[in-house]
């Protein structure tokens, strides 16, 4: 069977494995976005407690494989009494994973913009909350774009261990389909061809599109 | 606990000046870089400061912005501690609040403009009027085209400064400063970063202010013709003192002390 007919035989499950896919990735990126955030923020804290509590959560999640922090948040936190779905598990994961590199760029993003705008929001009387929102986060996120389009791509990749403790992702549904049919080369060849899609096609395509949008709001364009 | 009880919790009387430093120390490490500085400031003055560098002209307006902390002493704006604030009939170091209250008095420009890249002309000043003045958008952007128009850029208003050369980035950067309606305004080296052909555009717009405004300004510069035009007052700065004050034209013509004229002469010679 070459693979254009297993694609045709078996596209219905392919694509719902992708959708998932998809859905893991989003939500997983609205999450590292978030915890990103909060971690970069946190380290920059002049409280120490705060600083550690983020180099803590940053070390713990890089130092540590995803694989292992997948599986102890699905199969480990239920014996603490917290039961989390596969599906939630799986994008938790991951985002939080992702947010503990996210963390450093955001952190560096910021110390990226110069003091001399820190002065200005504070000679126009801006409290400390008003000038990192209004003008520091905004110079901090065009910087670290670029970054975070490699990041992104990580995610993406990320995403295919959730298939691990069965969320029916891209990856699961082609090691289903392997598993019944034998028919290796053209299953694993239809998801590394969707993956590459993915990440080539839409990742980074929408990564560009955002940097040369802000480019424009910067005005450099 | 440093004895605060030669410091009035407030100044009063006819004569109030509009700022006033009292014995105001500020130290790096073991660096001294203003010693008991004492200076006074009347409403609607205009006083330059010059000197050799790293006497401490710029740390002054730092301190006045409340962008650095002093080490002792008191600075009163229009008669109130801005550095301090009163408790139980005495005066402690003023915390964020106190700060936030006071600092709305006093404008300031940068020699490297620092606006907001990331917002128009416009934006970059209707962002404080908006954010930390309450107003709406439309009587920000009206305060703000207004502005604008006084420095001659309401034609590039919509503009971010990345499209704007240094002079016109200064000139927006004034009116941003301008539409917090401070009372004091302070310069420090605002023509330093541009090139010559340039420097008229922005002293023009300052020259207007001291002729046409009732604002009190302390203006850094190393333009002496300039600064003898314009100011009440000049102060040379050396070593984190005030060496020599007085008149344009008694300081630049008939400078007393040794150190005024060997800064005077070698200006000069620079030119
Ligand atoms: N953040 C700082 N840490 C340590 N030393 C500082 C700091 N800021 C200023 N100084 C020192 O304080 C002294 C006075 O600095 P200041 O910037 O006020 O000088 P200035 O008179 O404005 O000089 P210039 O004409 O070069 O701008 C200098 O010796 C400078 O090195
Ligand atoms: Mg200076």
């Amino acid at each position: 069977m070459n693979i254009f007919d297993f694609v045709a035989q078996y596209w219905p499950r392919l694509l719902a494995g992708t959708g998932m896919t998809v859905a893991q990735f989003f939500l997983a990126t609205l999450l590292g976005v978030t915890v990103a955030l909060v971690m970069g923020l946190m380290k920059l804290s002049p409280n120490r407690l705060v600083r550690a509590t983020a180099v803590t959560y940053i070390e713990i999640f890089r130092g540590t494989s995803l694989l292992v922090q997948l599986y102890w948040i699905f199969f480990v936190l239920p014996l603490f009494g917290v039961s989390i779905d596969k599906f939630t598990a799986g994008y938790v994961a991951v985002g939080m994973n992702i947010g503990a590199y996210g963390a450093e760029l955001v952190r560096g993003g910021i110390l990226s913009v110069p003091k001399g705008q820190w002065e200005a929001a504070l000679a126009i009387n801006m409290s400390p909350a008003q000038r990192m929102r209004r003008v520091i986060l905004p110079q901090a996120l065009v910087n670290m774009l670029p970054p975070w389009g490699n990041l992104m791509i990580e995610l993406l990749k990320g995403t295919a261990l959730v298939s691990l403790i069965s969320v029916a992702d891209l990856m699961f549904e082609t090691k289903q389909i392997n598993g019944s049919t034998f028919l290796s080369a053209q299953a694993f060849g239809a998801a590394l061809v969707t993956y590459y899609i993915l990440a080539r096609f839409m990742v980074t395509p929408f990564m560009r599109w955002l940097e040369a949008y802000m480019a424009r709001k910067m005005g450099r364009a | 606990m440093l004895d605060m009880s030669g410091f009035p919790l407030e100044l009063s009387g006819e004569n109030t000046p509009m700022v006033s430093f009292r014995k105001v120390r500020k130290s790096y490490g073991t660096l001294t870089v203003l010693d008991d500085l004492d200076l006074d400031i009347n409403a609607g003055e205009m006083v330059s400061i010059i000197g050799p560098s790293g006497s401490g002209k710029t740390t002054v307006l730092r301190m006045l912005m409340t962008l650095e902390q002093i080490n002792s002493g008191v600075i009163y704006v229009d008669g109130k501690p801005l550095t301090h604030m009163p408790k139980g009939g005495q005066l402690v170091p003023a915390n964020e609040r106190h700060l936030h209250s006071r600092r709305s008095d006093i404008g300031m420009c940068f020699q490297h403009f620092n606006l907001f890249p990331h917002m128009t002309a416009l934006e970059n000043c209707m962002e404080g009027p908006v954010q930390v003045l309450g107003l709406s958008k439309a009587e920000a952007r009206d305060r703000s085209e207004e502005l604008l128009e006084l420095v001659g850029m309401i034609a590039k208003k919509d503009q971010h400064p990345s499209r704007l050369s240094g002079g016109q980035q200064q000139r927006v950067a004034i009116a941003r400063a301008l539409a917090m309606r401070p009372k004091v305004m302070l310069f420090d080296e605002v023509t330093s970063a541009l090139d010559p052909e340039v420097i008229g555009e922005v002293t023009n717009v300052i020259r207007g202010l001291v002729s046409e405004h009732n604002l009190t300004m302390l203006m850094v510069t190393h333009q002496m013709g300039f600064a003898r035009d314009i100011s009440d007052r000049i102060c040379f700065f050396y070593g984190g003192k005030i060496e020599e004050q007085g008149h344009p034209s008694e300081l630049f013509g008939n400078p007393q002390r040794e150190r005024t004229q060997q800064f005077l002469s070698a200006v000069r010679e620079a030119v």
